[in-house]
């Protein structure tokens, strides 16, 4: 079995009855048994049994099966969560929801899978940080997960790296930063180099889109104004620099040829470029986050300091209070695809690190516990978008786009059992006292969402029913993804193919060359004599002074201090003009 | 005043419309405090008075005094820097008794207009020409004396002896500006074939009376030197009127001096950045933030050379990498996106450091759509589509014939896209775009042969000073896509507005320069490197027909060109300094800088529990423009960098003891007692 990580784990058999199955393609409902699963094995029965081809047809029910009612409800994939921070050390802080007690809150949700970011500190091998997740999840994870792999710094050797990340140990997404300057920021030039190495190995790049360079210009100004506070956070980030970004991680996909994920899509102007981009045909997709759909940036305004504090993460909520709508909207056409919560929570004590320069605060907001009912407040239950496509946001789209369906995203037969039991009326409050996380302060403190689970099975496990979470620790497995998604990987392939560019085939050019003597001080030219200049070697003499092109071949010289000469001489082959690309 | 009251009553008697609104400028004007000064009483002539026009008050002419006076009350008070002002108004000739003093007056004034060459400038009379301005056309003769419009409208009392040149019912326009011109940029050591003479006659030919060309100084050069360099060899040998913006190759402590130097005291307002040019010419956005911040306080304007260097130099890798070194791989390194990134980027940083922004060379339809859509929300941008991007496309990059296609090689490229030119006019007719520039800068074939191998080396630039107005003409004007003041206005009074020559330079009006040209909107040419004043071997309009051109080209009150001949004098072109803060940028920006005073919010001190953070070291992320590839040898990995962006140190004492993991809370000895902490 190349699944070392398989555990031993008790499995139920389950019956679910009634209910309406809702998968993004079609709903349709099903008379009196529902689905029967079995999860004996972890990796092999936990599916959708096979022995009933046909789901819906009737069947007699085995003794010492569970069963489950669902009428009334919605039963729907679970969750997929793509973007998580569990683990990623902010200042030496681990955040307050590690993977144990983040998973327990996924699962909470009706989440039950998420994808968490490994963030290696910049000069630690890729494959060492991976190392030190896959143990960290491994034994404190209650779902299944998967792994981003973030790239924090350019270094030599990491074509080899990705490489071994995306074939043997089943990472397909990595994240670049355009953000953070001198600490994690890539340069353009170093994107387009990774893009095209993940573009040929098949994965995806997701980048964190804000302009680093902005961003430090201007809290460096806003410091000197005095302003300290968490507002300066929002002040120094501006929807702007965040488009910007977007725009330019776009442009530099585009030339890559390289599929493009945008990570926290937080303003109205950023999920339009994302919209202008896909409707000329861009193989980019954008990902709003619970936050952004659940409420906006006016709370860093909040006499509070820990409350103002807690809302701070990046890019920022926006301020504008249409945002949210604005974003479900997008959502819910199409223009964005996937929903994801960021959850990266930290106590109010250690977000007080920054409590006099709002540049320390780290970085967060937790969102795991949330994300479904939000999505299902805001767009399902404002009309919006339907249930359908409420399951696409929320897992379908995740698992086409980052390979893992039809095992996750769908419930269909031989899918992992993975399937939430969804009330769609009743109405729930977010409360940082019910809440199943550790933090303290929730961001969405008061907010009231119609829709919410009401049973969770992860892994043919029943882990939530009637509002008691029954989790394990360490029963999460990892779930490797392999390369070249076809959802996202069919166009790019497509496109490598008719993206030769061709030359025109020309006569040699035998017509008059200026001749580029290297410059020496002040010395009356001397006339040189030259072959035919055919050879090829004229432009290559003098390295410096290439003003006009962007392809220099050296830096400064030691002569750079000699004023230049101005004077050229012109060469003419000896048997003059000749060809007919010359001009006459 | 005697002598206006009887002509406005004998005026009354027409209806009101009818009346002329250009009375024949019986109050002499004159420019006397020094040629940068702006021209006192300039508008008075030729703006419509609504007072006079208003029904009720037909016959009462005191309102019309009141709003001469009221204007040019306004113009002291909008432009409080300028001191000579202040004197000016001594020296404002009212004619007490009538307009016979006319003659006699200027020649007593004759002194005070120090801008005389040689003594050589002329007394002329346009007569019967229809004078178009950027705001409205009207009939009038224009007379012309010391270099200087002195009389605009019908029925002239002029001296005797004047050449009188009859437009015969054809244009008479301000002449052309433009503000992107590279007569003296030097690549690998070779100058341009168009010098400054070359280049300004050829100009001069096409109706352009005025250049701004850019000083080009090479990374590490002084920025002072360079001006002195420029300006040396322009006053030798420039035949027209000119101004140079400031290329800032780099960025550093030394240059911000000079450019303050040069923004204070040498009459330069307008600076060129580079996002392109890798290695050479290329600034990171931080640096771009900070010359915008420290242009905005001079109070300059910033031109952008807008493509992303660093994706470029990356195509052109790839591109060579596949054996492509033909012409056709200049624009197939340089796509249209990134022009358009770059434009995007350069209007994001623009608007953080609330700086106006100049796009010159505006090449691709895409770009230009950025920069009307930044309008749309308001940002200060301006966009200069130019010659080249208006008349002709990128396919002929494609030309079998090397010569050829090298000739169209300039950056950013011309766009492949045969529908660009088009989108770019309708820019230009509604406002989007606002300048036309030519981007002339002209090397001989010999000299594009420099990359005959590889099309990197193949040096920048094409012609079209000489044809820019003829194709506003033909492509906007003909086409009906815009009106002849919108032509005015693109290719002249917009750009002395936004670089501040205005209404010096790009009107027709008293007190303003005698730059004129008489325009034939019937003018048929076939554009041909034979006929051309420039000294290039191949013009890349060759064989394009245009309508419309110049018949006769006033220049410093001088008829330099008439029915094809040119008559032009090296070195008797002026350096036209420039004075910052040009209102039609800066008015916006200096109320925003006021609004733009944020408010922290007020809170109690926090007391809660900190965690206790230990110092971590810095790590410096690689500038866009590094001179290395990021495949090249990167820094060593300093340990445990995560997370801040903010650090407080570099290297520790204690950096060889391992990490902690576990952190103390400090809570404060009275426990949690603010409200800011959590209950």
């Amino acid at each position: 079995d190349s699944f070392s990580n398989t555990k031993h784990k008790t499995s139920d058999k389950i019956i679910i009855k009634g209910g309406k199955i809702v998968n993004d393609d079609q709903s349709f409902y099903l008379f009196f048994l529902t689905i029967f699963l079995t999860s004996s094995n972890v990796y092999w029965l936990s599916r959708l049994s096979s022995t009933f081809r046909q789901i819906g047809e009737n069947l007699i029910v085995p003794s010492g099966v569970k069963t489950m009612d669902a009428y009334g409800h919605i039963v729907i994939p679970g969750g997929i969560d793509v973007n998580t921070c569990l683990h990623a050390p902010h200042l030496g802080m681990n955040p307050a929801d590690d993977f144990y007690h983040g998973t327990r809150a996924a699962l909470a949700g009706g989440t039950t899978m998420i994808i968490d970011h490994v963030v290696p500190e910049p000069g630690v091998s890729l494959l060492t940080a991976y190392d030190q997740w896959r143990d960290v999840a491994d034994k404190r994870s209650c779902c299944d997960y998967s792994l981003h792999m973030d790239i924090t710094r350019w270094h030599e050797g990491m074509f080899e790296e990705l490489e071994t990340l995306i074939k043997d140990k089943g990472v397909n997404s990595f994240l670049t930063f355009m953000a953070y300057k001198d600490k994690y920021q890539s340069s353009d030039a170093q994107m387009y180099e990774i893009f095209g190495m993940l573009r040929d190995l098949g994965a995806i790049a997701q980048v964190h889109a804000e302009n680093g360079d902005i961003i430090e210009e201007e809290q460096k100004r806003l410091l000197d104004l005095g302003i300290t506070g968490p507002e300066g956070h929002v002040l120094s980030h501006s929807e702007e620099v965040e488009t910007e970004a977007v725009y330019r991680a776009i442009t530099i996909a585009k030339q890559a040829n390289c599929p493009l994920y945008i990570t926290k899509v937080m303003s109205k102007s950023a999920a339009d470029v994302i919209a202008k981009a896909r409707k000329k045909g861009l193989v980019v997709y954008g990902e709003p986050i619970a936050a952004s759909l659940g409420t906006d940036g006016s709370h860093y305004w909040s006499q509070n300091w820990a409350e103002a504090a807690a809302f701070v993460m990046c890019p920022p909520l926006s301020p504008d209070p249409a945002t949210p709508d604005y974003l479900n909207s997008m959502l819910s056409c199409g223009d964005l695809q996937v929903t994801a919560s960021a959850h990266c929570t930290f106590s109010t004590a250690q977000k007080a690190v920054g409590k006099d320069n709002f540049t320390l605060i780290p970085e967060g907001t937790n969102g795991i516990e949330e994300r479904m009912s939000i999505v299902w407040d805001k767009a399902v239950a404002t009309g919006k978008m339907d249930e359908n496509e409420f399951v696409a946001v929320t897992s379908t789209n995740a698992a086409k786009i980052f390979n893992l369906y039809p095992r996750k995203g769908r419930i269909a037969v031989g899918s992992d059992a993975d399937l939430v039991i969804w009330s769609t009326k009743e109405t729930k409050t977010f409360s940082s006292k019910t809440h199943t996380m550790t933090v303290e302060i929730n961001i969405f403190e008061g907010m009231e969402c119609r829709g919410f689970p009401v049973g969770v099975i992860s892994q043919g496990r029943m882990v939530l029913e009637g509002g008691t979470l029954d989790v394990v620790e360490g029963l999460g497995r990892f779930v490797p993804r392999k390369a070249f998604p076809d959802y996202v990987y069919k166009r790019i392939k497509a496109r490598s193919r008719m993206a030769e560019a061709r030359g025109v085939p020309r006569g040699n050019y035998d017509g008059p060359v200026h001749d580029v003597i290297s410059m020496t001080k002040s010395v009356p030219p001397t006339p040189t004599t030259r072959g035919p200049s055919c050879s090829g070697k004229t432009a290559t003499g003098p390295a410096r002074n290439l003003h006009q092109s962007g392809f220099t071949l050296s830096g400064t010289q030691m002569d750079d201090h000699i004023p230049r000469r101005t004077a050229q001489k012109i060469v003419a082959p000896p048997g003059g003009r000749s060809n007919i690309t010359s001009l006459s | 005043m005697t002598d206006c009251r009887r002509q406005w009553n004998r005026e009354d008697e027409l209806p009101i419309y009818l009346a002329k609104s250009i009375s024949a400028g019986s109050n002499k004007r004159q420019k006397s405090h020094g040629m940068f000064s702006s021209v006192e009483g300039a508008y008075d002539t030729k703006t419509i008075d609504f007072d006079s026009y208003a029904l009720g008050r037909k016959g009462n002419r005191a309102p019309r005094r009141c709003s001469t006076e009221r204007m040019l009350d306004m113009e002291y008070f909008s432009e409080p820097a300028r001191e000579p002002h202040k004197k000016r108004s001594d020296s404002v000739v009212t004619s007490p008794s009538g307009r016979p003093s006319v003659d006699v007056s200027y020649q007593s004034q004759r002194e005070h207009s120090h801008c005389e060459n040689n003594g050589k400038s002329e007394r002329l009379l346009i007569k019967g020409g229809k004078v178009i301005n950027d705001d409205h056309s009207f009939y009038a003769d224009v007379y012309v004396e010391d270099g200087l419009i002195k009389q605009v409208g019908e029925n002239l009392i002029v001296p005797g002896g004047v050449k009188v040149v009859d437009a015969d019912g054809r244009m008479v326009i301000p002449g052309g500006i433009d503000v992107n011109t590279c007569l003296n940029k030097a690549y690998l050591g070779s100058p341009p074939v168009d010098d400054f003479y070359q280049g300004t006659k050829a100009a001069l030919a096409g109706g352009t009376t005025m250049i701004i060309d850019h000083v080009t100084p090479q990374p590490g050069d002084s920025l002072l030197q360079a001006f002195e360099l420029w300006q040396e060899a322009a006053d030798r040998k420039c035949c027209c009127d000119y101004s140079l913006h400031m290329d800032v190759p780099q960025w550093h402590e030394g240059v911000r001096d000079e450019v303050e130097v040069l923004v204070q005291e040498k009459g330069i307002n307008s600076f060129q950045v580079y996002m392109a040019y890798k290695d050479v010419y290329q600034m990171t956005d931080s640096q771009l933030y900070e010359v915008f911040v420290c242009l905005k306080a001079l109070g300059a304007v910033v031109l952008v050379h807008a493509e992303n260097g660093d994706l470029i130099a990356q195509e052109q890798k790839r591109i060579l990498g596949l054996g492509i070194t033909g012409p056709e791989g200049h624009p197939l390194s340089r796509p249209e996106e990134l022009e358009a990134e770059a434009v995007f980027r350069a209007i994001t940083i623009g608007n953080r450091a609330n700086s106006p922004i100049y796009i010159s060379r505006v090449m691709s339809k895409s770009a230009a759509d950025t920069v009307s859509r930044a309008r749309r929300k308001g940002s200060v941008i301006f966009g200069e589509p130019i010659t080249a991007s208006i008349a002709t496309d990128g396919s002929h990059y494609w030309n079998k014939n090397w010569a050829k296609a090298a000739a169209y090689v300039t950056a950013p490229p011309l766009s492949p896209d045969p529908t660009t030119p088009e989108h770019l006019h309708s820019l230009l007719a509604c406002g989007d775009l606002q300048v036309v520039g030519s981007g002339h800068c002209a090397y001989s074939t010999a000299q594009k042969a420099m990359g005959k191998d590889d099309f990197t080396l193949i040096p920048h630039g094409t012609n079209g000073v000489e044809e820019r107005m003829a194709f506003v003409w033909d492509k906007t004007v003909a086409t009906g896509k815009m009106d002849e003041n919108k032509f005015v206005a693109v290719t002249s009074t917009n750009a002395a507005k936004i670089f501040n020559l205005y209404p010096r330079k790009g009107r027709i009006a008293v007190g303003s320069d005698a730059d004129i040209v008489i325009w034939d909107p019937d003018k048929a040419k076939t554009i041909t490197a034979k006929l051309q004043q420039s000294a290039l071997e191949y013009n890349i309009f060759e064989g394009l027909e245009c309508r419309g051109g110049p018949v006769l080209v006033v220049s410093q009150g001088r008829i330099v060109y008439e029915d094809g001949n040119l008559n032009v004098q090296q070195g008797t072109g002026r350096f036209i300094p420039r004075q910052p803060f040009p209102d039609v940028a800066y008015q916006r920006i200096s109320i925003r800088n006021k609004m733009t005073c944020r408010q922290g919010v007020s809170r109690g001190v926090y007391d809660g529990p900190v965690y206790d953070v230990p110092a971590t070291p810095k790590y410096i992320t690689p500038a866009p423009s590094a001179k290395t590839s990021p495949t090249s040898h990167q820094p060593p990995p300093i340990r445990n960098l995560h997370q801040s962006n903010f650090s407080l140190s570099g290297a520790q004492v204690d950096d060889n003891v391992p990490r902690r993991s576990s952190h103390r809370i400090v809570a404060p000895p009275g426990g949690r007692s603010n409200i800011t902490s959590l209950g």
